[in-house]
Parts: C-alpha cells; structure tokens; sequence
C-alpha cells in the first residue's frame, strides 16, 4: 500500500511538475505584452517601459519561471498585475463564490438525479423509466450558456423573481447571496443531472444484475426490497466517482455561466486575467485548479485502492 | 466482433426496430442535409443586411425571423449547421488519427516508456480545465474555426488513446492475437490486422458521443466569440448577439439553441443506438 | 443547512425592521451606478482605464483644475493662478483648508510631489505627455506652487485636469491602487472586486459637501444582465448604458429618464497609411465613399451617434462638418479603385472588444463588399488588438473610438499605428501649440481638419454617443462625456 501510494504521489508531482512547464510556456507565448494592455493606447513609450520593469517581465524567461515555481512552493503565488492585490486573496474572495455554486449546482443535481435514476431503475421500462431517460437525453443536449439565458428571460426579465446577474457579496445576508447563485446553480446542475441520473439508473441496473442480488431475490426478498437493501448500496460507488470527477469540473466550469451572470467566480478571475493578460493570475489560478482535479482523482484511487487490494497492483 | 454478413442483415432488422435509434438517424440526416443544401440554396443570402428589416418576429417570408442587421435567420442557421458539423467532425477526426495509433502503440508495448508517456501525457490532458485551456490556446493563435478545431481536437485525444489503449490490451491476451503471434508477426502489423478491426465498433460509437460533444464545446468557443469569424454565421455567436435582444427578438435566441439541441439530441441517440445495436447486452442497461 | 436557520431568520427580521423604518417621505441619500468595466486598480495616475476615472475622478481624487459637465476646465485644487508674460511660469494658489482622506493635511508639498512623480523618468503615468513641458515644480508657500516650463503650453491647464494628473500625497501614493486616498468629496470604503465599490460622503471635505451618504459603483459587464439590473431597481443609474438596443425600452417607461449626450470619442474605420494599396490617397478615399455612415449608426448604435467627416468632436466649437467630402456613393468609390488601379482587393479587418466596432466591422464589411472590396474580420481581444495592430501595425483595416478630448494632435504622431505622420500636418501642429490667440488657434485647428479630411486618413465614422439610463427621481448627472467619469457631488434625488 505504501508502495503504491508513493508511486501515486510520484506521479501526481509529476503531472503537477509538467503542467506547470505547460501552463507557463503557454502564457508566455500569448501575443500581447501586460504592460501595454495596462497602460492603453495614448501611452507613452517609457512609462510602459517602466512599467515592465516595475512587473518584473523585462527578466529572463528561466529566472521567472523559477521564481514563480518557488514561490507556489513556499505558498506565495505572486501578485497581480491589474489588482496589484496578491494572487492568493484574489483567489480567496472568488472561491467563496465558486465553491458555494459548485456545492449548490452539485446538491441539485444530486437530488434530482437520485431519485430519477432510482426510480427509473426501479420502474424499469415504465412510462416513468421513458420520461427518465428523454428528459436525460435532452439534458445533456442542451448547452448550459442557452440554459442559463432561457431563465434570464424567463424568471429575471419576465417574472422579476431573480436578478439577472451579479452577486451582492455574503455579506449581504446568508439568503441574498443564495438567491443569487439559485438561476446559475440551476443552469450548471441540469446536464449534470442528466448525467448523474444516467449513470445511477445503469448502475443500478447492473448491480441488479448480480449474483448476491439474485441470491438475495431468490431468498424471497422482492424487487424494491432488493433494490433498497443491495443494489443502492452497492452502485453508489460509480456514482460517487462521478460526483467527486463533477466536483472538479464544475468549480472550473462554470467559466461560462460565471460569465451569463456576471459572478465574480474563479472562472470569470480567469477569463478577465486572460484578456488582460494579467499571466500571473493565469498561471497560478489554473495551476490551483489543475491541482484540485490531480488531487481529487488522487483522493478516489487511493480510497479506491484501500477498499480493494487489488487495484493496487493494476498499472493505470 | 461478429462474422460481418450475419450482422449486416440483424443489424438492418434491429434498427427498424429501434426508435430511438432511428430519431436519431433523421435528426442527424436533417442537419447533414441542411448543410449540405446551404452550399446550393438558401432563402436569402446569410449576409445579406437589411438594417430597416431588422428584428423581425417569424413570419412566412423570414421563417425563424431576422436578427439585429435584418438578416435571415432561417439561412443563418443553415450555413451555421455547415460550420458546426465540419468543426465537430474535424476535431473528432484528430481525436482518433493521433489518439487511436497512440493507444494502439501503448498497448502493444505495454510498460514501456511511450505507453507510460501516453498515460501521463493523457492524465496531464485530462487534469487541464478544458475550456480554459481552448481559450488559452485561441488567445494564442487567435480566434477563428481552424484554431477552434485544434482546441477541440486535442481533448480528443485522450479519450480515443485510453479507449483503445484499455480495449486493446484486453485483445492481447486473446487466443487469436497469440496465435497471429505464433505465426511470426510483429506487433504493429498485429495491431493493424487484428486489433484494429476489432476495436471499430467501439471507435464509431464513441466517435459519435465525441461528436456530439464536440458540437457543444465548439458552440460554447463560438459563443465565447472564438470560433467561426463573422460574417461567417456560426451557432454559438448567434446565440452571444441574440443575448441583449433577449427582451426584444427571443425568436434570435431560440431557434440557434434549438438547432444546437436538437443536433446534440440527434448524435447521442444515434451514438446510444449503434451501442445498443452492436452490443445487445447492453441495451438494457443504458437505454 | 441548519447553520444557516437563525442567519436566514435575522436577515428576513433585518429586512422587515428596515422596510418598516424608513420613511417613505424622505429623498435617499444613497445610489447604486452601474459601470460596464470594473476598474483594474484605483490609482488613475498609474493606469490607462477609463474605468478608474469612472470611479474617482471628482469623487475621490481632484487636480489643481478639473473638467466641468460641459466640458469647461475650472478651477479645482488651485483657486487661482497667475500666469507669467512669457507663458512659461504659472503661478497656482492652492485653495485652504483641504485634508486627505486619511486626515493629513494637503499643501503645496503634495503637488510638487504629485506633478514630479508623473514626470519623473521612472513614472508609470499613462498620459506622461501630458507633463513633458513641465520643467521644475517649486514650493514658494504650503498655499503657493510654481510651475515652470521649458516651452509654452497653451493647454497646461487643461491638462491638468486629467485624471491622470490629480494630486495625491507622498505617504498613500503607492497604495493608491487598493486603497486610493484623496481630497474628493467622497472616500473610498469598501472594494469587493469582481463586484462593485463603496464610497462614502467625507464630512471634513473643503468644498460644497456632496448631497449623497453613499455611492456604490455596481460592476456589470454583460448588457443583458445590466438591462436587468436597471429594470429591477438593482442599479439606479446607468452612466454609460452598454445597450443601445435596450433604450427604446426605457423611454417607454415612465420610471426612467434616458440620457442621451456626447462624449470625446470619434470612431473611425483607421487604415495602415503606409501598407500598400492603402498607402494610394484614390484607395484610401474609395473606402470613405463605400461606407454609409448612417447605417452604421443604425444598424450598430441603433441611431445614437453623430455622423462626422474628419478626427473632431461635432460639439467642439472649431468643428467643421466635412461629412460631404467623403459622402456615401458606392458608385465613385468604384470609379476610385479602377483610377488606382486596384481589383479583387482583400484587406483585414481587425475589431477589439466594444460594440460599436463588433457591429460596426460586420456593417463596413458588408458595405465594402458591395464595392467589390473582400474585407476579412478578426475579432481581437484588447491585448491583441494592442499587439497586432496598434504595436505591430499588422492590419489593414481597424474600428476604434479615440476617446481622448481633443485628440486631433495623433496625426502629427510619425509612429502612431495608423502611419499618417504628414510634414505639412505636423507643420499645422506646430503651429498650434505656439499660437496662444483663440482665433487664430480655431482657424488652425480648422486647417487640420480640413488636411486629414482631405487626405482621407482613415475613414471617420461617428461620433460616440453617450446612452445612459437612470430613475426618473436621479438629477445632476452629467449628461456629456467631456471626459471619462461619473462625477457624483451634484448628484441627488428628488422627492
């Protein structure tokens, strides 16, 4: 176990190690320079010059690669050229945008979804099972960005229920910040939803499918008795890996919706850091979030290989 | 992985009989057709502006309306198909011409330095915030449909090399592969030969999953503003500029989601249904 | 979920409190404006957007002068000041009893600082030009300070009241970024970034104190959800509305006052002077008269926007309408292209982010193609529009609107990315900026005019309109542009 843990973690700084080398050649290519992005188009030719100096860029490549490198190491992730704030509090104040939505987004989809796909599974071939699998089907068909503007026209332009966009800040209260999140946690959950309810119905299935609930049906047991008492249990485990896989897709994803509705999320600070070359921010935000996406997959093999000895030995 | 004739005849019976499979088949053949019409006719030139006709509810003349330079939205969609297909086609198309020979190689040469590249190079992949990283690599090379593709493209590979890295490697441990290499042949002619065939059906129904995704990744780049350049109508753009009309012209918002949905809807039964009709186990499960 | 109970019921006791308490009589004190841009920091001496003077120019930070709403320049900081025979020493006398917002004091010391620090050679001040002929900054008194320059400078005073020259003190300089401190009617209280900021009324302002507790700058760039925004009552006022398309909406409605007024910025379709066949006077005018101005303003701004002929703002007194030189007739501008001898032409069309230019740019293409011009449109982001065309001059064809206030003088730019750089024009410039005469100087601003107009530079478009929406009950809010701000010390509701 040791072993294999350690060939994992290996490996995950590896990944990390690569990205970084990845995501530092890229924004170091971009076509356009920060500083003349910051100054503007009546700019005189020295003070962006001085400006470049003042943001460290007129240093080599490799010194500030390395200096970028070290300072995540040590925990700094430098400071913004734009906000001139460090990366980290920006990071901060949008994470507690992101983090809340995702959860939102998750929780929906998750209620909706375990009941859709329990019930489908159950009722299978019902009219039930059928009205599961085409709302499924047009879920994951429907683009979330179009999602998102049918509710804007519907619940914030016509109904005057939600405002169209942007968010108060927690401090507003607890409810006004949640208000605000509801239309876009709902945009994001609904393809998820689909997905998650796909995945549960099939699982189900399958578990149902297998001999310990054959045994436990031959017992007598009936089919919801068997449903409820063995298969759940048993197909939660891919659901749950596909939980935690949209978990990471979602706090970065919600890039566009962030921008549908204007949220000051870690997707937008991306988006806006990329147009105004702010590279600093590109580079340690996407780095944190190529993190959370090595480390949860990280996370699930390791619980994964807890549970089963097996896999520990089987090469990815 | 059945003796051809035999399939070919089941497999025409079992589509007839498979509803789904044939909505999906017509919605498909419908966008294919559309586009494929839009190189000979539309109702009126797609960019064609007639500022004083702007904003037109749909009526018999402008079947879905007009959009905020008075053009018609009915032909805007038609060519707008022809942009969706070849961009989502195209990048499927370097999903599987990088991804498949890698997966291939991979597995013939199991442990070796390239499989354990692969794997890495496709965990790397796979960690990347994919949309974030389409759009770092337009504000690179700038937008447009071909840099679109490339964005498009590179997360398919993945996908293609660990389907067929994971479906080939169960292959070699089968007798008929042993046997082809008892007779003496190397292990790419193997893979060519025997692995390859056997791996097709898997290929064309994750092809059209990719296919329908791609549709939907290219619509969000273009809605973005980094796909297709204007005049050049694209789905995704005439869903951004629909945006602030929203109140005033829904029917510019509606019909390019519509389209979008509808092409989504139609690949992923037609995917679901090949699955089904390739592997009737299966059926039952995925629905 | 249970830990929010209690917080959910306090806030919804807080709210009934609140909507019990106030009378409904009383005239608020408080206004929510929206901003299409979040500024990136707050220090307007250290920074190009026009998104930081939106937020401090005239609430938190002033100049010795400033710009009124209609454009005057006034005095500010300096209540006076005297200037020498030769025009190279101005005299300021500083106005008294002014304080920071963090409570020291302000006097002459601050403005030698302020002015030496955005001229120095290490300055990051944007508009560093605006300071080149300043050549000493001499404290006589704290109330007096006396500037010399090393030529003359009929616009020093004007100059002074950008945004970029406001003063600011020596101990919150470099912190001005997050935390900006000036002498403004209000201080700054509160940034919650990819959202809005907080300013506050300061009690020991020098001046007339402002009318408003509270101003909350709301940031909201999508112009659906700033529509929205407006129609729900989120955000009070909307300066510069990013939606022309929305106003007929607001006009319906009774609740609402649409403010239409101009701004400082020309657009124009600009042409790489130098980059042949656009290097051909015939060329350069055949795209003027392939472009119908009026349907652009139509089609892009939905009407807002006043069609101009040359690189002026029509409101300008010394304005000259030269809009018939280069008036739309397809016909002539294929008459011109066969004199040039120029067929099957491909030009590229490259369009930064704002409206005006993405509508605009797919209005123009249709057009020159009609003329049998192939214009081929790349939509850019700033940073790339910045690199290609403005740094590389890698383009074609661009659409931008200059916004600067009398901004004329770029032509005379040899290097400027348009490449026009004419001796005579230069000569015309020169001329200007030693002539102190007002009637002299008209006629010469006049003759510039009339030469890019006649040189067909680029192609001038329109004149930026100012759209903005607010509530009914909002006045004193400016309804021109004569520079990038929302000044809010007149600003009040009415009952």
């Amino acid at each position: 176990m040791i072993l294999y843990f350690l060939r994992r973690l290996t490996a995950l700084l590896l990944t990390m190690f690569a990205a970084s080398i990845v995501v530092f050649l890229v924004t170091e290519i971009i076509p356009g320079d920060p500083a003349s992005f910051m100054m503007g188009i009546n700019a005189d030719p020295q003070a962006v010059a001085a400006l470049r100096t003042e943001l460290g860029l007129d240093q080599p490549v490799a010194t500030r690669y390395l200096a970028w490198l070290l300072g995540m190491l040590q925990g700094d992730f430098g400071q913004s050229y734009t906000y001139k704030v460090p990366v980290s509090e920006l990071v901060g104040d949008r994470i507690m945008v992101s983090l809340p939505l995702t959860l939102y987004a998750l929780a929906l989809s998750t209620l909706i979804a375990f009941p859709a796909g329990v019930i489908s599974a159950a009722r299978r071939n019902t009219t039930a099972d059928f009205a599961v699998i085409g709302a499924t089907q047009l879920g994951v068909a429907i683009p979330n960005f179009w999602f998102a503007m049918l509710l804007v026209l519907a619940f914030a332009v016509n109904l005057h229920w939600f405002s169209a966009g942007g968010f108060p800040g927690w401090d507003a209260g607890f409810l006004e910040g949640m208000k605000a999140l509801t239309l876009p946690a709902v945009a994001l959950a609904l393809p998820q939803a689909s997905i998650l309810a796909r995945v549960m119905r099939s699982s189900l299935l399958d578990t149902l499918d297998e001999d310990f609930v054959r045994t436990a049906r031959a017992k007598g047991l009936t089919r919801s008795q068997t449903l409820w008492r063995h298969a759940l249990r048993n197909a939660l485990i891919p659901v749950l890996t596909i939980v935690g896989l949209q978990f990471s897709f979602l706090l970065a994803g919600g890039i566009i919706i962030e921008n549908v509705f204007y949220l000051p999320g870690l997707g937008r600070l991306v988006f806006q850091a990329i147009t105004q070359r702010d590279l600093i921010v590109v580079r340690s935000v996407i780095i944190l979030l190529v993190f959370a996406v090595v480390a949860v997959t990280f996370l699930v093999d390791m619980a994964y290989a807890a549970a089963d000895p097996r896999l520990r030995r089987r090469p990815r | 992985m059945s003796v051809a004739s035999r399939q070919d005849t089941g497999f025409v019976r079992a589509a007839l009989g498979h509803p789904a499979f044939l909505a999906g088949l017509a919605l498909t053949a419908l966008f294919v057709l559309a586009a494929l019409i839009s190189f000979l006719w539309t109702p009126f030139d797609p960019e064609k502006m007639q500022i004083a006709a702007k904003l037109q509810s749909p009526s018999a003349e402008h079947w879905f309306g007009t959009d905020h330079f008075g053009r018609d939205v009915f032909s805007m969609l038609m060519v707008g198909a022809r942009v969706s297909i070849a961009v989502a086609f195209v990048a499927v198309g370097i999903g599987i011409g990088f991804g498949v020979p890698l997966g291939l190689y991979a597995a013939a040469n199991r442990h070796g330095l390239i499989d354990e590249i692969v794997m890495r190079g496709n965990d790397l992949i796979f960690a990347f915030p994919s949309l974030l990283l389409a759009i770092l690599i337009t504000a690179v090379f700038g937008p447009g449909a071909v840099n679109a593709i490339i964005a498009i493209g590179i997360f398919n590979i993945p996908v293609f090399a660990r389907l067929s890295r994971g479906a080939a490697l169960s292959l070699w441990t089968r007798e008929f592969i042993l046997a082809a290499r008892v007779a003496g042949k190397g292990s790419t002619r193997i893979s060519v030969e025997h692995i390859l065939p056997n791996l097709m059906n898997l290929l064309i129904v994750q092809g059209t999953i990719q296919f329908s995704l791609a549709v939907l990744a290219e619509a969000g780049l273009a809605y973005v503003g980094l796909g297709a350049q204007p005049p050049t109508p694209s789905w995704g753009r005439m869903l951004a500029e629909a945006q602030t009309f929203i109140s005033l012209a829904p029917h510019m918002a509606l019909f390019p989601g519509l389209a979008i949905v509808l092409t989504v809807l139609g690949l992923n039964l037609l995917g679901d249904g090949l699955r089904d009709l390739h592997d009737p186990r299966l059926r039952r499960s995925r629905a | 979920m249970n830990v929010s109970k209690p917080l959910a019921a306090v806030s919804a006791i807080a709210m009934a409190i609140g909507l019990a308490v106030v009378p409904a009589q009383a005239a608020r004190t408080d206004i929510a404006v929206g901003m299409v841009l979040e500024p990136p920091n707050l220090d307007p001496t250290a920074g190009a957007a026009a998104a930081i003077d939106e937020v401090v120019y005239a609430n938190i930070f002033q100049g010795l002068t400033r710009f009124t709403a209609d454009g005057e320049v006034v005095p500010d900081l300096a209540k006076s000041w005297d200037i020498s025979e030769d025009g190279l020493t101005y005299t300021f006398h500083l106005q008294d009893g002014v304080t920071f917002h963090d409570g020291s004091a302000f006097d002459a010391e601050d403005v030698k600082f302020s002015l030496d620090r955005a001229r120095a050679d290490e300055s990051t001040n944007a508009q560093k030009a605006l300071f080149a002929e300043i050549a000493d900054v001499a404290v006589i008194d704290p109330q007096t300070v006396k500037v010399t320059l090393s030529e003359p400078n009929g616009s020093l005073l004007f100059n002074m009241a950008w945004g970029d020259a406001v003063i600011v003190a020596p101990e919150t300089a470099e912190t001005n970024a997050i935390q900006p401190v000036g002498t403004g009617p209000f201080r700054f209280d509160d940034w919650v970034k990819g959202d809005h900021v907080d300013l506050s009324k300061y009690a020991d302002y020098w001046g007339e104190p402002a009318k408003l507790e509270k101003v909350t700058f709301k940031f909201i760039a999508d112009p659906t959800a700033a529509f929205a925004s407006v129609m729900a009552g989120d955000v009070d006022a909307f300066p510069n509305f990013p939606a022309p398309e929305n106003l007929e909406q607001f006009k319906a409605d009774s609740r609402f006052s649409v403010i239409v007024g101009s701004t400082e910025g020309e657009t124009i379709l600009a042409m790489n002077n130098k980059k042949p066949p656009l290097d051909n006077l015939k060329v350069r005018q055949a795209i003027g008269h392939a472009i119908d101005r009026q349907t652009i303003i139509d089609g892009a701004m939905f009407g807002y926007g006043t069609p101009i002929g040359t690189h002026f703002a029509p409101h300008n007194p010394a304005y000259v309408d030269l809009t018939e030189e280069s008036a739309y007739d397809p016909a002539l501008a294929q008459e011109l292209l066969k004199e040039a001898g120029v067929s099957d032409l491909t030009l590229s069309l490259k369009l930064p982010p704002p409206s005006y230019a993405r509508r605009g740019g797919e209005i123009i293409a249709a057009q020159l193609k009609e003329v049998g011009i192939n214009a081929e449109i790349t939509n850019l982001e700033w940073a790339q529009w910045l690199q290609e065309v403005f740094k590389d001059r890698n383009f074609d064809l661009t659409i931008v609107s200059h916004t600067e206030p009398m901004d004329i003088g770029i032509y005379a730019r040899d290097d400027y990315y348009f490449q026009y750089g004419d001796p005579d024009f230069k000569a015309i410039m020169d001329e200007l900026n030693d002539t102190t005469d007002p009637d002299k100087r008209t006629e010469l601003l006049q003759q510039a005019q009339r030469k890019i107009a006649d040189d067909a530079v680029n192609a001038y478009l329109f004149q930026l309109a100012k759209t903005g929406v607010a509530n009914a009950k909002i006045k004193g809010l400016w309804e021109n542009s004569p520079t990038q701000a929302n000044d809010m010390t007149e600003v009040y509701w009415e009952d």
